[in-house]
């Protein structure tokens, strides 16, 4: 499979029409809040031009919740190599170059190689994912990615029997990441690393995109690839991925590097274990107003069998 | 130059200058509420949180600059915006934790007695907070006839610790850029020492 260019896209398929459709939302239940007066009411499910757009929930892992606009999921991004403002990675990602792309594949698997991305991911389908994704800053979004099952790409590889884990590296490229050219006070140690147990990696709902509303992925979204495990907090989805490695040891990953009581290697989405400085009952769905219950596994109850006995207050 | 004139004209000048913060965070949520681009975010509240807690902890700076400007200027009619500026101050951090009380938590007050109990985070907010409010109580004259000069002056020195509990509490909030809680930090560091070494100088001058 190629990877489409922005340039293939007819500008038809640009949802800017409904820019601000999320936004207008919150605004009509804050002012219905607030008691103020507004023209028009909300009425759910009112048609817009967004419904051409948006792929529609088909598959079953589809949710069926209406997804966030375009802009939102492109300008309101923890991407922390662009910079640690929510609206630096859409404005210092502008240059990066996704394409050319390697990646390099190493340790327990039989197909050890640095690949040509294109080649790497050569005959795989893509397809349409409908996620939420839930933030451990206690906001959440739900967004139509498009690429392929992260397990596609693990059987390719072949790990051996002994991998029980797989790591992934972002690139490190001081040129392109702004923040990587600092060196006092780093925000974090580069690279980015994050790490599945291989079951969880082979689990169906575990995704690699490649796309976002069925255009390229843009680069402040991971570009050209990066991880989808949305049961799980959304920084476990390591962006712009140049490293795959096949280990029998859990990998550390930056966050639970940098602060480990605070986040942890699963980092699934739990409600019942809060965040040292703040709850994780409940979350802000970015374009409404009042905050919701966050849910167990993010709502992707199918995943629980993965962690049957072991106790997540501690496995965090 | 007579003497009443130009501090008096300054004053509002300062005060306005002291709105410019609130008129645009409140231009910039209007025009989110008419669908426009505001210069928020896509999550707005988050925003209005934030901008309303980093400008108390800017208000609170400017109001503890007044006095080590005073003595190295020697410009001592300074004095005469420091209960503005302190109000100022109140005020900010007062929408502040309103904006995290009422839209953050929506008032469930059961939640935020947990919260401020449970996370450090937000007992250092609320620490912050609840120390400014002697302060903007008694700010006014009648005040400092009832409580003396030095009492007054004591009650008021409460200042100090409400900026130590802001830049902790803002210390908490990054989750690992600490560049900026790390400025305030220095900077805060830099006025109360300024105040300490100045009372020990003067100690040692009455001394001598």
């Amino acid at each position: 499979m190629l990877i489409q260019r922005a340039s293939d896209i007819p500008s038809s398929e640009i949802t800017s029409e409904t820019l601000y459709h999320n936004r207008r939302e919150f605004i009509k239940t804050a002012s219905a809040i607030l008691g103020i007066a507004v023209a028009e009411t909300i009425i759910p499910g009112t048609p817009t031009a967004f419904a051409a757009a948006v792929p529609q929930a088909k598959g079953r892992y589809d949710t069926t919740e209406k997804p966030n606009s375009f802009e939102d999921i492109t300008n309101y991004n923890n991407y922390y190599e662009f910079g640690t403002d929510k609206a630096d990675p859409a404005k210092n990602s502008k240059n990066f170059k996704p394409k050319p792309w390697s990646v390099k594949v190493e340790g327990m698997c039989k197909k050890p190689a640095t690949y040509n991305l294109d080649d790497l991911i050569k005959g795989f389908t893509t397809e349409d994912r409908i996620y939420r994704m839930r933030c451990v800053e206690a906001w959440s979004m739900v967004i139509p990615w498009a690429g392929f099952p992260l397990k596609a790409l693990i059987d390719r590889l072949e790990p051996l029997p002994s991998a029980k884990f797989v790591e992934f590296k972002t690139l490190v490229d001081p040129n392109q990441f702004p923040e990587q050219r600092r060196s006092f006070l780093k925000v974090l140690d580069w690279p980015y690393i994050e790490g599945l147990r291989l079951d969880e990696a082979t689990h169906p709902l575990a995704f690699i995109a490649t796309g976002i509303y069925g255009k390229p992925l843009p680069n402040q979204n991971g570009a050209p690839l990066r991880l989808v495990t949305p049961w799980k907090y959304g920084f476990k989805g390591i962006k712009a991925i140049v490293n795959i490695r096949f280990t029998d040891k859990a990998p550390v990953n930056t966050w639970q590097q940098q602060a480990p009581q605070e986040y942890g290697f699963y980092a699934n989405v739990n409600p019942n274990v809060d965040h040292p400085r703040w709850t994780q009952a409940r979350e802000r769905r970015i374009g409404e107003f009042f905050k919701r219950p966050t849910l167990m596994f993010n709502g992707y109850e199918q995943v629980a069998e993965l962690y049957s006995g072991m106790d997540l207050r501690r496995n965090y | 130059m007579p003497k009443f004139n130009r501090w008096w004209i300054l004053k509002p000048v300062v005060f306005v200058a002291c709105l410019i913060p609130t008129l645009w965070i409140t231009r910039a949520i209007w025009l989110t509420y008419q669908g426009l681009d505001g210069g928020l975010s896509a999550n707005p509240i988050d925003d209005v949180i934030e901008f309303t807690g980093i400008w108390t902890l800017r208000f609170l700076m400017i109001t503890l600059a007044i006095t080590p400007m005073r003595r190295i200027t020697g410009i001592t009619s300074l004095i005469r915006f420091r209960r503005m500026l302190g109000l100022f101050t109140f005020f900010q951090g007062f929408v502040h934790m309103m904006s995290y009380i009422g839209l953050d938590q929506f008032f469930l007050w059961s939640e935020i007695v947990k919260d401020v109990l449970k996370n450090l985070f937000i007992m250092s907010g609320m620490i912050a907070f609840i120390l400014m409010v002697p302060l903007a109580v008694t700010s006014t004259k009648r005040w400092i006839f009832r409580l003396g000069g030095s009492r007054w002056q004591a009650v008021h020195r409460l200042v100090y610790l409400s900026g130590v509990a802001g830049v902790i509490h803002y210390y908490f909030y990054e989750k690992s850029d600490i560049r900026n809680p790390l400025a305030y930090g220095l900077l805060l560091f830099g006025l109360l020492g300024f105040r300490a070494w100045h009372a020990v100088r003067q100690r040692a001058l009455k001394v001598a």
